[in-house]
């Protein structure tokens, strides 16, 4: 009787706080991706201020209401604008800045291509 | 013509990067945050400070009139300051005066009122500090002005003189 119960509340619990470490490592994962826009050069995570510890609690929050982690990035975008995001997402303004590393890249890769083809 | 097109194209590649970084370094590099964009009110639910009722914000911010929602704290010294300044503006009728009452604990918030008077209409409890996230603030003080289920426009820190004149010309 004892192992079953034993057994029940494993099986009770387990669950439950696998399901809340995937939650504490999302929240993480975002807080590390938003700037403290009051504090100098820290990330959300970092920061002990007023601000992110009450940022830390509304994402959270969304996280438990079950937004995903591109919802919950854009929900504050459109509060406090592009500037919260450490990692700037793909648009007008940024195209430039993602596209250049991989234009290069190829660029690079076939002069390499086109040197070797010669002395082959 | 081959051979010549290699290096033409990496310093056509090299003059581009050059203007853009050129052009980069005249920019600023100060960030400030934006206080000009208009934006919907956020429709939130919140706890009501003398009540403890839970309303909607949009309940809050239903008529056509003005409102000042001013963000305070009895443990922040800047409001300490503006107060007298909105209770000078809460004696105009043309605008309602709300509250949000952050990350402060009712005793406390309640002596301050009683220090130094009561300008809001109505006061939001915002304990956790998240109902203020929802209207993108960043700290204590900070006020927006609300016209027609509308942000018009946002003061970070403590109300002036001059912010309150020009909050008279909006509501005139």
């Amino acid at each position: 009787m004892k192992i079953l119960k034993l057994f029940l509340i494993i099986i009770f619990i387990f669950p439950i706080s696998s399901l809340k470490a995937d939650n504490e490592i999302l929240k993480n994962k975002i807080t590390k991706n938003l700037r403290c826009l009051i504090c100098q050069g820290q990330s959300v995570y970092d920061s002990d201020s007023e601000f992110a510890n009450s940022l830390k609690i509304v994402v959270d929050n969304k996280i438990n209401e079950g937004l995903s982690e591109k919802q919950i990035y854009s929900y504050f975008q459109g509060k406090y604008g592009e500037w919260i995001l450490y990692d700037p997402m793909f648009n007008k303004n940024t195209y430039f800045l993602w596209l250049l590393p991989l234009l290069i890249f190829f660029i690079g890769g076939a002069i390499v291509f086109k040197n070797f083809k010669k002395t082959n | 013509m081959k051979n010549k097109l290699l290096p033409l194209s990496i310093t056509f590649v090299f003059i581009i990067i050059f203007i853009i970084f050129f052009k980069g370094l005249q920019n600023t590099n100060i960030y400030t945050p934006e206080t000009k964009t208009i934006y919907e009110v956020p429709s939130v639910s919140v706890k009501l400070f003398n009540s403890n009722e839970i309303v909607n914000t949009l309940e809050i911010f239903n008529s056509d009139k003005f409102y000042l929602l001013n963000i305070w704290s009895s443990w922040c010294v800047p409001c300490r300051q503006e107060h007298p300044i909105l209770m000078e503006l809460a004696k105009n009728d043309n605008i309602n005066v709300i509250g949000i009452n952050y990350k402060d604990t009712k005793k406390n918030a309640k002596s301050f009122l009683e220090e130094l008077g009561n300008p809001y209409n109505k006061i939001i409890f915002d304990n956790k500090g998240t109902n203020s996230i929802e209207w993108g603030a960043y700290g204590v003080p900070e006020s927006f002005l609300i016209n027609k289920n509308k942000v018009i426009k946002k003061y970070i820190g403590p109300l002036t003189e001059r912010s309150i004149e020009e909050i008279k010309l909006f509501i005139k």
